[in-house]
């Protein structure tokens, strides 16, 4: 039981990260990889600021700030400087990778004896387990709230636009280059502030928490978006939220099959490709009409 | 009206290059003057490889100048980027899939290209206040699309996306509507549907607009003004009486003396 609860905790934080990867990867069509660099970058601001005794408040707020300058830097090489965006993302998270060393000073910061988000008297008189769903779930819901306001504003089109046809965008007077750069800014914010979210969950930041963070963003997108099918934009946010709690209720099984936590990294990986090769799958096996057939009334 | 304030776009001596300073290098635009008035419904002739998408994407500032002077209402616009004319220039491309947001609904997009020359702000879109109007002008279309408001343009045909970018370019009045061959991937009848419709709402609203074609028989029955574009420069320009008087015949005639 108890594992079950901690997986929904961890799932609702990691949501987060599933969220922010969703405005790049999913709305504006393409693979931003400065995540692995602005994941840990969150972690290392909020917990370096949390041992200069900085509120958590504020030491997430800086997190937030720290990813979004990673994501103008990509943004800059991606639009003004013509750099392709996978490798405009690698060159930021490899930089990324110096920068969090000199912030942290060490390759591990504990945050042992510190104040955090989840040191406060309300979480703290919570049953175990409980306090990372209830941050979880208030900053997902929040940060998800703003998210579909924004997208269906007159701004927020433009950033939609600007994935789907940025020619089109353009010849209605859209700065594709600036919601580019906006919807960067904005994610990896986000980005950095899971990973301050996390770091402070597992009450330490370390210099390779980024490696393979991606995969497990995606993970809850593809998933959310493979259980729950054909949905409206706003569904397709909440879907991704459902789909890291399911990755991480396939993990906690996988787990109990006796794997160690260090092959969460080749798991991941399996579970995504799977995932990303489903339709695929579903296709040649006729699945869809296999299920449509089973569950069809005998006539 | 002043005489300058006709001028809707004026191009001097423009040129254009591809690949310039290198040995491939070619001129594309040759030393091009062209004056649209207000008004003008100007026809495009030329043959394939003439430079009738470069003017056009010189127009519109996707492809910059490599010599000359580009105006718009006396204002230089050599240095306006795209984005910016945009709000007084509209286009309609020839590629269906270019000119509508494919994952995006009718509404959606007409109420994104409502917006042109706008400031897009934190707002609220209120995409439902805007339906009624939309299905309105639909309407005037012609081919359904007011049934399908909520449709993700990727479901559309070619015929129904082509009409509703046609629409998104119109329906704020620009100066100037650029219309690239926008029927030449419609089958014909749709095609003669889209391109009678063309004219009507240019005729009727008056609009500024300068239309590609391949169809000689279009670049005749339309517009007060034709151009044949030839190897980068204007070597026919007609219009008024003399565009009336101008036959199928005598084009291809000054076709064949080109060649």
């Amino acid at each position: 039981m108890n594992m079950i609860v901690s997986s929904i905790g961890q799932g609702l934080l990691w949501a987060i990260l599933g969220v922010a990867l969703f405005l790049t990867f999913r709305i504006l069509d393409f693979p931003d990889m400065t995540v692995e660099g602005t994941f840990p970058l969150g972690a290392a601001v909020a917990v370096i600021s949390l041992t200069h005794n900085l509120s958590p408040a504020i030491s997430i707020t800086l997190a937030f700030l720290a990813g979004a300058v990673a994501g103008l830097i990509t943004g800059l090489l991606y639009t003004k400087g013509k750099i392709p965006i996978l490798l405009a993302g690698i060159l930021v998270m490899t930089a990324c990778l110096s920068i969090n060393l000199r912030i942290m000073g060490s390759s591990n910061v504990s945050l042992l004896g510190q104040k955090t988000i989840f040191s406060s008297k309300f979480l703290a008189g919570l049953p175990r387990y409980f306090d990372s769903i209830f941050v979880g779930l208030v900053t997902i819901a929040i940060i998800t709230a703003l998210l579909i306001y924004f997208l269906q504003t007159d701004l927020g089109q433009a950033f939609i636009v600007t994935g789907d046809n940025p020619t089109m965008a353009r010849s209605i007077g859209i700065n594709t280059d600036k919601m580019t750069i906006v919807g960067l800014m904005i994610s990896n914010g986000l980005i950095g502030l899971s990973g301050a979210l996390i770091a402070q969950s597992n009450g330490y930041a370390d210099i390779n928490m980024g490696i393979g963070i991606i995969v497990i963003a995606l993970a809850s997108i593809i998933i959310g978006e493979v259980v729950f099918g054909e949905l409206t934009l706003n569904q397709r946010l909440i879907a991704v939220t459902l789909g890291s709690i399911i990755y991480r209720f396939v993990i906690l099984i996988v787990l109990n099959l006796g794997f160690s936590t260090n092959d969460l990294n080749l798991i991941s990986a399996i579970i995504l490709a799977i995932c990303l090769m489903l339709p695929q799958f579903s296709k040649s096996l006729k699945l869809d009409h296999v299920i449509k057939k089973g569950l069809a009334k005998n006539e | 009206m002043s005489k300058t304030s006709a001028e809707i776009l004026k191009l001097e001596n423009v040129v254009t290059y591809v690949n310039r300073h290198t040995p491939n290098e070619n001129m594309i635009l040759r030393h091009l003057d062209l004056t649209i008035h207000r008004g003008d419904f100007i026809t495009v002739l030329g043959t394939n490889g003439a430079g009738k998408s470069t003017l056009f994407n010189v127009i519109a500032g996707t492809l910059p100048l490599d010599e000359g002077r580009i105006q718009h209402l006396g204002h230089d616009l050599n240095k306006v980027s795209p984005e910016r004319r945009a709000n007084f220039i509209a286009r309609v491309f020839q590629d269906p899939k270019l000119g509508t947001a494919p994952r995006m609904t009718v509404s959606e997009n007409l109420l994104l290209a409502s917006k042109r020359g706008q400031r897009r702000t934190l707002r609220p879109r209120e995409l439902k206040q805007h339906q009624a109007a939309f299905r309105e002008t639909l309407a005037t279309m012609g081919d359904g699309l007011e049934d399908h408001l909520d449709t993700a343009t990727e479901n559309l045909s070619g015929g129904q996306r082509q009409a509703l970018s046609f629409l998104m370019a119109t329906q704020q009045r620009p100066d100037l509507l650029l219309l690239d061959e926008h029927t030449a991937a419609l089958d014909p009848k749709t095609s003669e549907q889209l391109m009678k419709q063309t004219n009507e709402t240019i005729t009727k609203q008056q609009l500024t607009c300068l239309m590609i074609t391949h169809h000689l028989d279009d670049a005749l029955k339309y517009g007060n003004r034709l151009i044949v574009l030839n190897a980068g420069v204007i070597t026919l320009d007609v219009s008024g009486a003399e565009k009336q008087a101008l036959t199928k015949t005598k084009l291809l005639e000054f076709f064949g003396n080109i060649e």
